[in-house]
């Protein structure tokens, strides 16, 4: 018996076991006596176990194990899982929130989520919990906790959960700021009075530059205020170029809501030729609204360079592993993109048809909305919608549906080929629906008809009666469209009558000879007698048409047909359908003449046999064209709750300058000579694209004449057909090939440079000053590049004005640091020509990450400049009084090593302060911590009294402050020294523009960032005298910054070349915040310390 | 987003619900058992239903209905998606994803289920952070569970969930570091009675397993790249790279994944590995008809043919087929009328054949359709659309990595009519 065995398994943590089955047993018995039914029995003996079960529980949550706890809280998730009510052990649970176990929190917060709703007040037991552990320092806990908090809904704590995301929002760590924005949403859901401060959090977050961050906010503003569209202008071009990094579940979000944008924001791109070509091409072409708009409008059209930005950043995304990101890429272009760039998507969307037969659904009935408007786009993959017998049969209509659109004079013997193996399928549903089909292709195309009628009457003599049926349905419809003689076809479909059952089918024959009554006078009395024999047993739609064929032949052939149509309408009169007693009602008056019937009765032929229009043969999917593609309304055809319209585009495209973000990039607007690039460049970028739109024209020209060129013969059409899709696909990719060569370019350097590592140094510095020509001429391209696009024109006045500001405080600052600089003047000058160092600046893997990183189109610069000054200061390595006359000092040169690009370059100057020679000076043992390598310098063979020498050495400190131990040994003596580098000195300066410093900067937050605020006088924050000592402490180079309160400083670790990004942010009052970002934690918490009392001290 | 998931076996039984927002009845179920009655079979359940308040998302694998209520406008595919998603990573944690398996592990399931969703929004479905955060229950672990009292809950932090490489997890170790690559092509065709090809196109992916200490930065480069047609690649593929180069440039996840999944569909380029001569008839007046398939190769680069097997569905006439194979196991259910037959190896020399007779049903008039034959077999060592692997190089880490590639074409959905 089961549950007793079930007891037996609980055994071991119960007290009063042995005696529970006993009693179960006797209750048993006892009721076995009573003759209680046995159901009655078994509730008792649950209800019994199930108390037991929970005392059970309860004591184990209470132990003080934690083995026991977890496995009742185990089993209570069972018990949720399964979908029991576990409610009762509330208090028993929410004890257990603090608990040490992470599995057992866990565990509990899931039961907290499922049951605080029920059990408001024991739930707040835990928020104290939660509050606490919102101010942890690890930033999941602090996450994790905001997710419970918020995902409890009780409403007596909204406050203390808005205030939770607030804080939350401001979090350094970007993975807590994305639990904040979805926090929103629950909140919202909770309580939507929120509404209001809940915007602006959205706001805040939604100028956050994580792409953690990004969708999830995005979603958040879906959700709490879809119409706050405004909210969404100056982040428009960063979510843009965010796009390629946010994960895939953001990208869909962030599509969706960038199309609806970009159709309140810019224009139509939709010119008349495209649309009138559309309707020349289409049979269902409805009258679009749009058409009457660009008719409008008859200037030229340029696309809004944004508009283009949103186009071109979300392309890369079709190649997406993800269905959902695909589909919305593709409705995105089908929205808002030239028709003639539409073309691309429909590739990656067959594609997806490999996929789960619920993707295929879902992608097909898109292609089949799109293959009736635009069937351009398909006809190339038309045997991708060739119809498999293992395929389930909602695809199979689907697939159907799709072959019907695409079906055009050149194709369509191939596909009638096709659709007569369908026809003969097992799936009599399907074969059904391939009938329909042949019907509608036999009335879209004309030159078929014939031979599709020919077909479907073959089908007539099926043996299987829903292929009949359907084929007769057919066949009306088809022989309503022509005029034409068909009598031998109506015969045998009178002959039909006899066998078919099918309730359609028969109608449709009635009516059919009803229409055609004149043409075959000798069959259609006779049917009439034979269906009014059987009338009393027909299918209601049949006695109506028997009732219509009636009143026909009574108009027409009155002579044979009176007395039969009398009797029909007598036995309609006493019909149990009161639609068929009205419709008898009404004939009678109509046909018969007696002295009531009114002027009406004249008219009663041509009221009945009338030319009546032929029906439209639809696609059902005609209608869905005004949802959103890729939506839950486009699939069900119906509004789905919080479906968002999408807007038609407006006339006059709203102020394209609300996107303009304030952001002053200075690297590239310090040389003139990359400002007149850049303007070229602007200029190409627009001509280009109405080149293209002009090119884009001509080649759909082309495509549709070759359709109607190309032969019978399935093959060739199918060659054809491709090839011109192709070309379509090279003209609308060329545009981006432009910037593909010019990132091959940098590819290939970046691959020449980590290929030329293993070379000797000695070659590459004499190559030194050609490659870094080149470099520098790259960068310069790429930085112009990524200007253009990231650029509107109307920004660039703006900007001009800020860029004299620039100048000025350039010039302002170059004479200062002239005074501190030891070095050549020719040589300084760091940031305005970013000189390549002959080492590769960043190691091959980096450098691939970067550009790895940044799919989007603007690719950070960074490159390794020279260093900005170089400090005199030396350290002791060895007084010559404990190097019995030998001194020796060491200072840091700051330039790259020769010997290694992973060492810091150390020059040591060596004195020989006795009155002999030192003989043979040179490095002995090395105790050097585990990773530090070290390049010696070479014996010195001898120094003379009161000579000197300096020589230079390598040392890789791998990114740490260790001390290198090592012995200077002379011919005689040993000794210790170690050399301990400070911190700054495992820096290489790196030239970058402020816009890079900042997507960098974006990236490294949370633990990769360190911050102190340092207060001092403020003569000590004057730009000089900050760089001035930055520079000094630190191996740093100057960012230019676009702010005067903010002084950038970037660099990159020697070792391992992570970038260290130092800023200085003066406040009000004296006081000023030093942050460092870097993925280097240690060395930056040093940094830190090093430069704060040095920037504070006067 | 996602309100709710119920897990509904072949019975109709609500194994396993998930609430991510408030309560959802499981009486909107019924919603769904309805539609499920009317689609008699499985495959043929509507992906979306309507309800009046809710809609219900479904996906059926491993004869388990994901059931997901929503409320509101969502992208169909992005729930489609990730209840596929959901179904990966379940296979993924416990190698089937099937009832019983489901309901042994379900507290790893509930775990792993509230971790990949907040508030119905994905949060983690990277399987790499997943299994940071909740380690997939093994023999050994649990032994080691029960022994040491530890859980399976991860009490490292996910790093990989806030670092740039989202799909790779930190401070990976491996004594053995071997990288190996299955480039895997299946052949979707549709033959007709003559023989002669109506379409055919190749499907390929690239899977790997990668176990590479440290943070390991692979270049895949190809002898042909331009044969792929369209791609798609897995998220750690530099898409930059492939544009300008052709180079798969990536930082590898660790473990298997798919790398690169492609489409080769250049019409008449696709060679036909095998060649199915049949020869099916049915008489009217007799109540037997004949049968013969015989299976040979056809282009196959001097690759042998292995795992053949054929799959008929016959009409419903047929009542019973009594045939003898030249080669292998043959087998007609009489109830789902499907005849299979498993070849196994192909010999060149004598084509494997089966003939024999079907009995029909006295009186019934013959099918207007003759059964069409799926395919499957599979050849070791050739990739059909002639793709090929240039090599394989590493960057960012210093030691050296063993390397394997597989090739391997299957047939896809290949058919044949007759």
């Amino acid at each position: 018996m089961r549950p007793l065995s079930l007891a037996c398994r609980w055994r071991p943590s119960c007290c009063s076991y042995l005696t529970l089955p006993i009693i179960l047993f006797l209750i048993l018995m006892k009721m076995m006596y009573f003759k209680l039914p046995i159901i009655k029995i078994k509730v008792w003996i649950f209800f019994l176990l199930f108390c037991n079960r929970n005392e059970d529980l309860k004591q184990m949550l209470e132990s003080n194990k934690d083995s026991a706890k977890l496995d009742a809280m185990k089993r209570i998730v069972g018990m949720i899982a399964k979908g029991k009510n576990a409610s009762e052990l509330f208090p028993a649970v929410v004890k257990n929130v603090a608990s040490k176990n992470i599995e057992i929190k866990k565990l509990v917060y899931v039961y907290l989520v499922r049951y605080a709703e029920e059990q408001q007040d024991l739930a707040l037991l835990s928020i104290s919990t939660f509050q606490r552990a919102l101010k942890d320092p690890n930033q999941l806990i602090r996450a994790s906790a905001l997710r419970v908090l918020s995902s409890i809904r009780v409403p007596i704590i909204v406050p203390i959960m808005m205030l939770a995301i607030k804080e939350a929002s401001a979090d350094l760590s970007p993975y807590v700021r994305k639990n904040a924005a979805h926090a929103i949403q629950k909140l919202y859901s909770l309580d939507p009075e929120q509404k209001e401060m809940l915007i602006e959090v959205i706001e805040k977050l939604l100028k956050d530059k994580s792409t953690l961050v990004a969708g999830s906010v995005v979603m958040a503003f879906e959700e709490v205020c879809p119409d706050r569209i405004d909210l969404i202008h100056k982040n428009y071009r960063k979510l843009c170029n965010l796009l390629v990094d946010v994960e895939e579940w953001g990208q869909v979000v962030i599509i969706h809501m960038l199309t609806r944008y970009a159709r309140t924001q810019f224009v139509s791109p939709w010119k008349e030729g495209d649309e009138l070509e559309d309707n020349e091409k289409n049979f269902y072409e409805s009258d679009d609204d749009q058409k009457e708009k660009t008719d409008k409008r008859k200037k030229p059209y340029t696309m809004d360079p944004d508009h283009r930005l949103l186009i071109r950043n979300t392309k890369p995304l079709l190649q997406s592993r993800n269905a959902a990101v695909v589909m919305a890429v593709a409705q995105l272009y089908w929205h808002i993109s030239p028709k003639s760039e539409a073309g691309i998507i429909s590739k990656s969307l067959v594609r997806l048809l490999r996929s789960n037969r619920e993707v295929q659904y879902i992608v097909l009935q898109n292609i089949a909305t799109m293959s009736i408007q635009r069937k351009g786009m398909f006809e190339p993959y038309l045997k991708s919608f060739y119809v498999r017998s293992t395929d389930p049969t909602m695809i199979k209509t689907l697939k159907l549906e799709i072959l019907t659109n695409l079906a055009n004079e050149a194709n369509i013997s191939t596909l009638l080929r096709e659709f007569q193996t369908y026809v003969k399928s097992q799936d009599k549903q399907f074969a059904a629906a391939t009938i329909q089909t042949i019907g509608r292709c036999a009335t879209n195309i004309v030159e078929v008809t014939d031979t599709c009628l020919n077909g479907l009457v073959c089908l007539l003599s099926n043996r299987d009666e829903i292929v009949v049926a359907e084929s007769v349905v057919v066949i009306k419809k088809l022989l309503q469209m022509q005029p034409v003689q068909h009598g031998e076809i109506i015969k045998h479909m009178a002959k039909l009558l006899d066998s078919i059952t099918v309730p359609v089918a028969r109608a449709s024959i009635l009516w059919l000879i009803g229409e055609n009554c004149e043409r075959v006078p000798k069959i259609a009395p006779d049917v009439l007698r034979k269906m009014a024999k059987s009338f009393t047993s027909e299918d209601d739609l049949v006695k109506l048409q028997i009732l219509n064929l009636g009143a026909k032949l009574y108009l027409t052939n009155s002579k044979q047909t009176k007395l039969l149509t009398q009797y029909i309408l007598n036995l309609g009169k006493y019909d149990q359908n009161y639609d068929i007693r009205d419709r008898t009602r009404f004939i009678r008056q109509l046909i018969v003449p007696n002295e009531k019937s009114g002027a009406l009765s004249k008219y009663a032929k041509k009221i009945f046999l009338a030319q009546k229009p032929a029906p439209l043969l639809e696609s059902p999917f005609k209608d869905r064209d005004h949802f959103q593609l890729g939506t839950l309304s486009h699939t069900l055809n119906i509004k789905a709750t919080g479906y968002l319209e999408l807007s038609n585009w407006p006339e006059v495209a709203p102020d394209p300058s609300v996107r303009n973000v304030e952001v002053i990039e200075l690297a590239k607007e310090w040389t003139p000579a990359g400002k007149a690039k850049q303007e070229n460049s602007a200029k190409k970028f627009y001509s280009e694209s109405e080149e293209e739109e002009d090119s884009s024209d001509s080649s759909s020209d082309s495509e549709s004449e070759s359709g109607s060129e190309s032969g019978e013969e399935g093959d060739s059409n199918e060659d054809s057909s491709e090839d011109s899709s192709s070309e379509q696909d090279s003209e609308s990719g060329r545009e981006s090939g432009l910037e593909n060569k010019r990132t091959a370019k940098r590819n290939s350097k970046a691959k020449g440079k980590s290929g030329s590592e293993d070379e000797e140094k000695e070659n590459e510095k004499s190559k030194t000053s050609d490659s870094s020509n080149a470099e520098s001429s790259s960068i310069e391209d790429s930085s112009s590049d990524s200007e253009s696009e990231s650029e509107s024109e109307s920004e660039s006045e703006s900007r001009k004005v800020t860029q004299e500001k620039e100048k000025k405080t350039k010039q302002g600052r170059t004479p200062l640091t002239k005074d501190v600089s030891l070095l050549d003047l020719d040589d300084f000058n760091p940031v305005s020509t970013p000189v390549a160092l002959p080492i590769p600046a960043l190691s091959p893997s980096l450098m691939a990450d970067l550009e790895g990183l940044n799919l989007s189109t603007s690719s950070s610069v960074i490159s390794v400049s020279t260093p900005v000054f170089v400090p005199t200061k030396t350290h002791v390595l060895l007084h010559r009084m404990s190097g019995k006359g030998l001194a020796a000092h060491y200072f840091f040169p700051r330039q790259p090593c020769i010997f290694g690009d992973k060492m810091v370059s150390i020059q040591i100057t060596l004195n020989n302060t006795t009155d002999q020679k030192i003989e043979n000076i040179h490095i002995g043992e090395k105790k050097l911590p585990i990773g530090l390598k070290m390049h010696v310098f070479n014996p010195i063979d001898s120094l003379e009294p009161e000579g000197s020498i300096t020589v230079s050495m390598g040392i890789d400190f791998c990114d740490s402050t260790q001390t290198a131990s090592f012995q200077l040994c002379t011919k005689d003596d040993c000794f210790s020294v170690n050399i301990q580098p400070p911190v700054g000195e495992l820096l290489l300066p790196v030239a970058m523009s402020e816009k890079d410093f900042k997507k960098e900067q974006g990236m490294l937050t949370g633990m990769n960032e360190t911050s102190a605020v340092i207060i001092a006088a403020p003569q000590n924050f004057t730009p000089s005298v900050i760089f001035q000592k930055v520079v000094n402490i630190a191996n740093v180079g100057a960012v230019p910054s676009g702010q005067d309160n903010i002084h950038r400083f970037a660099a990159k670790t020697v070792h391992s070349g992570s970038l260290m990004l130092v800023t200085v942010e003066l406040k009000e009052g004296s006081t000023a915040q030093l942050i460092i970002n870097t993925e280097k934690t240690v060395i930056g918490s040093v940094l830190l310390r090093e430069l704060k009392p040095v920037l504070s001290q006067g | 987003m996602i309100h709710s998931l119920f897990l509904i076996n072949s019975s109709g039984d609500i194994f396993l619900e998930k609430h991510w927002k408030s309560v959802v009845s499981r009486s909107v179920c019924d919603y769904f058992f309805e539609a499920q009655e009317r689609a008699t079979e499985a495959e043929n359940v509507p992906p979306v239903i309507p309800t009046p308040h809710h809609y219900l998302l479904s996906v059926y694998r491993h004869k388990i209905f994901f059931v997901a209520v929503i409320q509101t406008e969502v992208p169909p595919l992005f729930v489609i998606e990730f209840l596929h998603r959901v179904v990966d990573t379940f296979q993924d944690y416990f190698g089937v994803c099937s009832e019983p398996v489901i309901k042994d592990n379900v507290v790893v399931v509930y775990e792993v289920l509230e971790e990949m969703l907040d508030n119905g929004f994905p949060l983690a479905t990277e399987s790499n952070i997943l299994k940071e955060l909740i380690k997939p229950p093994t023999i050994l672990r649990t032994v080691v569970n029960t022994i040491t009292g530890s859980t399976n809950v991860g009490d490292q932090l996910p790093t990989g969930q806030l670092s740039v490489v989202p799909w790779r997890r930190t401070g990976v170790k491996y004594t053995n570091n071997e990288a190996y690559f299955d480039v895997i092509e299946e052949i979707d065709a549709i033959i007709d009675k003559s023989g002669s090809t109506i379409t055919a196109e190749i499907q390929g992916v690239i899977d790997a397993c990668v176990k590479l200490t440290g943070m390991p930065d692979l270049t895949l480069s190809f002898m042909n790249p331009r044969l792929l047609d369209d791609v798609s690649f897995h998220p750690c593929v530099r898409f930059k790279r492939w544009e300008s180069e052709r180079i798969l440039s990536f930082i590898p996840p660790d473990g298997n994944f798919r790398l690169l999944s492609y489409h080769v569909s250049a019409q008449n380029l696709v060679a036909i590995p095998v060649y199915v001569k049949h020869n099916i008839s049915f008489r009217d007046s007799s109540s037997l008809g004949r049968f013969e398939i015989t299976v040979g190769p056809k282009q196959t680069m001097g690759k042998t043919i292995e795992g053949v097997t054929v799959t008929s569905q016959m009409p419903k006439g047929v009542l019973n087929m009594s045939l003898t194979p030249s080669q292998g196991t043959h087998t007609f259910d009489p109830v789902t009328k499907m005849l299979s037959w498993d070849v196994g190896k192909i010999n060149p020399q004598k084509p494997p054949n089966l003939k024999g007779t079907m009995s029909l049903q006295a009186g019934a008039s013959k099918p207007d359709e003759n059964p069409t034959i799926n395919l499957q077999f599979k050849i070791q060592q050739l990739a059909i659309s002639g793709l090929k692997v240039n090599r394989l190089d590493m960057y960012g880490e210093k030691y050296k990595p063993f390397k394997g590639i597989k090739y391997m074409t299957k047939a896809g959905k290949f058919q044949v009519r007759t």
